[in-house]
């Protein structure tokens, strides 16, 4: 099924996750607030009907990297925990690896991984080698390449020496690795991954980055993956889909992402000494004065036209142009999302 | 890390057994993690015997009979320390609780993703639980056994001795079936502890744990010719502590004592069904409402 050379396999391969009009809704019940009312709910709950995802439309193929991106609430972790089968939807179908995931066929079990951030799989008193080894029995992997795939893996996050010391005795950062490296053990085809590098340092964040990058790549593995960082977003996925209250706003490249939602570059110029604020008023940009630096928001229409206008203004040292970050395209890509759906519930 | 088909080894009759056999290993290094708070608990356990002993010999000091419901003097003395023994198998210390917290703080999840039997597991876990408690309480339970020998009638003949093993080791199943049944309720119920006190209330009444079931033997039901005892004969609770105990000392014989046994693996078949429906139904009500 694999092959150790990615470039063998076109980019888009055949389906592997393939959802259409799926939608969760949850019944919630209000918990009131005061003894007297609570009193009163005894006899009678008032509930409501919360859509966490309502219809949505995915097809991933293999070997893709995806990022599921969305405001705390907006339905990602509802669909990866449909995806893999730990909830059924109301409404729809999914497909996952040709299962339908919430019937939980072993064959299925045997071909994927979840990997929550916040949540631990492996054994907390005990050394990771010896979750390892369950592993091993329940996914029943051939001994000799069961330990072949655990050296490859844990040399590659480099936590050798950790896997015979007790998980609890582990920081958060060394246990997210073994976490992966539980997950990865059976050479899972789709991998789950929700929030993977909540709470890390930036190193980790970095070696756990470039572990999943490679192993995705000689694996031609499939990863789902859900994140608040866009750090993890910029290193991993070519694709990225917006969720926003249960529904998909965005599904496309990272790359388009950028080209579409923002209208402006960021010009940052170093002068010599704080220039005189006028001299750069005068080109009527948005600008942020911070000292000898001055940050322009300019339209990208018309950078190559007032760019050399601009560096020819007395005593710029140094340029820089770049794209709008993506936290700030993200961040106004709910809040505009927030802002409809304001005018909508107004509407209505 | 090429081929990923060929990396599943195919699923021998055996392949079960294997992954039961490491998971009890497992089990077994985790429980001994904690071998230090199992030996001060077992000794503990000793405490209450010493209570009944005092009230039974009060009581038959207060009646001329010589002996109460065919139990002498002795005969309850040897019946609390073998209910001990057999309640040493059939109870299930925080099982049904540790279901229902898997529940409520997800971590249940995980059963429903791994290819892995929760049931099993269950299992596998409480035979670990139960052999390091007994490495560890061997020694005190044979010290208290060996300085109450008087109290003990000879000892019974092979056939007897077999009966009674078996009936600790179905009072065992027994025990680890109704409890992961309640557990399951966790699916249900947010808090299902006031459910299992409620169980240990009537199990404490009706297993034999407090008294002889024998003593029931002349309270009527209000059915012609039926007494208390033999309602709870057909219940499955004095399986967990009085029947064992009755074996033993030779109360229950011949075709009276097949029979026991037979409802008792009934009990067990039942239980072990109920705790499949339970999880079966309770994770599709999970998958539905929560997750």
């Amino acid at each position: 099924m694999h092959n150790t050379d990615p470039a063998a396999f076109a980019p888009v391969a055949e389906p592997v996750i393939r959802v259409a009009g799926l939608a969760k809704e949850y019944r919630v019940f209000d918990k009131p607030e005061g003894l007297a009312a609570s009193v009163r709910a005894l006899f009678h709950r008032t509930s409501r009907v919360v859509e966490a995802v309502k219809g949505v439309d995915l097809t991933v193929g293999r070997g893709e990297f995806v990022a599921l991106l969305g405001p705390n609430g907006a339905g990602k972790t509802t669909l990866l925990k449909l995806l893999s089968g730990i909830i059924t939807p109301t409404r729809g179908t999914a497909s996952v690896l040709g299962h339908v995931p919430w019937e939980r066929a072993d064959d299925f079990r045997r071909r994927f991984a979840l990997v929550m951030g916040q949540r631990n799989q492996l054994w907390w008193d005990l050394p990771a080698a010896e979750s390892f080894r369950l592993h091993q029995e329940i996914y029943r992997i051939d001994p000799a390449r069961f330990e072949k795939t655990r050296d490859e893996l844990v040399d590659l996050l480099g936590v050798r020496k950790l896997i015979l010391q007790p998980v609890r005795e582990l920081s958060l950062g060394e246990r997210m690795k073994l976490e992966l490296v539980a997950a990865l053990l059976h050479e899972p085809e789709v991998l789950f991954l929700d929030e993977p590098t909540i709470g890390l340092d930036v190193v980790a964040q970095h070696t756990i980055h470039e572990f999943l990058r490679d192993v995705q790549r000689r694996r031609w593995m499939t990863v789902v993956l859900t994140t608040h960082y866009m750090k993890d977003v910029a290193a991993l996925c070519e694709r990225v889909v917006v969720i926003t209250r249960g529904d998909i706003l965005y599904d496309g490249s990272l790359a388009e992402i950028v080209d579409r939602f923002t209208t402006h570059k960021i010009v940052t110029l170093d002068f010599d000494e704080a220039p005189d604020h006028s001299m750069i008023e005068r080109f009527g940009f948005p600008c942020e004065f911070r000292g000898p630096q001055v940050v322009l928001r300019i339209d990208r229409s018309r950078i190559a036209d007032v760019l050399p206008g601009i560096l020819g203004s007395a005593g710029v040292r140094d340029v820089s142009v770049e794209d709008v970050p993506l936290e700030e395209i993200v961040a106004e890509l709910f809040r505009s999302d927030a802002r409809a759906a304001a005018v909508a519930e107004a509407s209505r | 890390m090429s081929g990923s088909l060929e990396a599943v080894r195919p699923a021998g009759p055996l392949q079960g057994l294997r992954t039961w056999w490491t998971m009890l290993k497992i089990c077994l290094e985790e429980r001994l993690v904690y071998r230090g708070d199992f030996a001060l608990g077992t000794l503990m356990r000793f405490l209450p015997i010493v209570t009944q002993v005092f009230l039974w010999t009060a009581v038959f000091g207060a009646t001329s009979r010589g002996d109460i419901a065919g139990y002498t003097r002795n005969d309850i003395v040897a019946y609390y320390l073998l209910t001990m023994l057999t309640r040493a198998f059939s109870s299930m210390p925080g099982l049904a609780s540790g279901i229902a917290r898997s529940v409520r703080d997800g971590s249940v999840k995980k059963f429903l993703i791994q290819p892995v039997d929760y049931v099993s597991f269950l299992l596998a876990a409480r035979v670990a639980h139960k052999l390091v408690y007994y490495a560890v309480a061997a020694i005190p339970f044979a010290l208290v056994f060996f300085l109450c020998r008087s109290y003990f009638p000879p000892v019974p003949d092979a056939t007897t001795i077999a009966a009674f093993l078996l009936s600790l080791a179905l009072s065992f199943l027994l025990g680890f079936f109704m409890e992961v049944t309640l557990g399951m309720l966790g699916f249900w119920f947010m808090e299902v502890s006031s459910i299992v006190f409620g169980y240990m209330l009537v199990q404490y009444l009706l297993s034999g744990h407090m008294f002889p079931i024998d003593l029931l033997k002349g309270t009527p039901t209000g059915i012609a010719g039926v007494s208390l005892a033999d309602v709870v004969h057909w219940l499955p609770f004095e399986y967990t502590a009085y029947f064992s105990s009755a074996v033993w000392l030779g109360k229950v014989k011949g075709a009276q004592l097949v029979s026991s046994l037979a409802i008792e693996a009934g009990w067990v078949v039942v239980m072990a069904v109920a705790c499949r429906v339970a999880w079966w139904r309770g994770t599709r009500r999970y998958s539905a409402f929560g997750g």
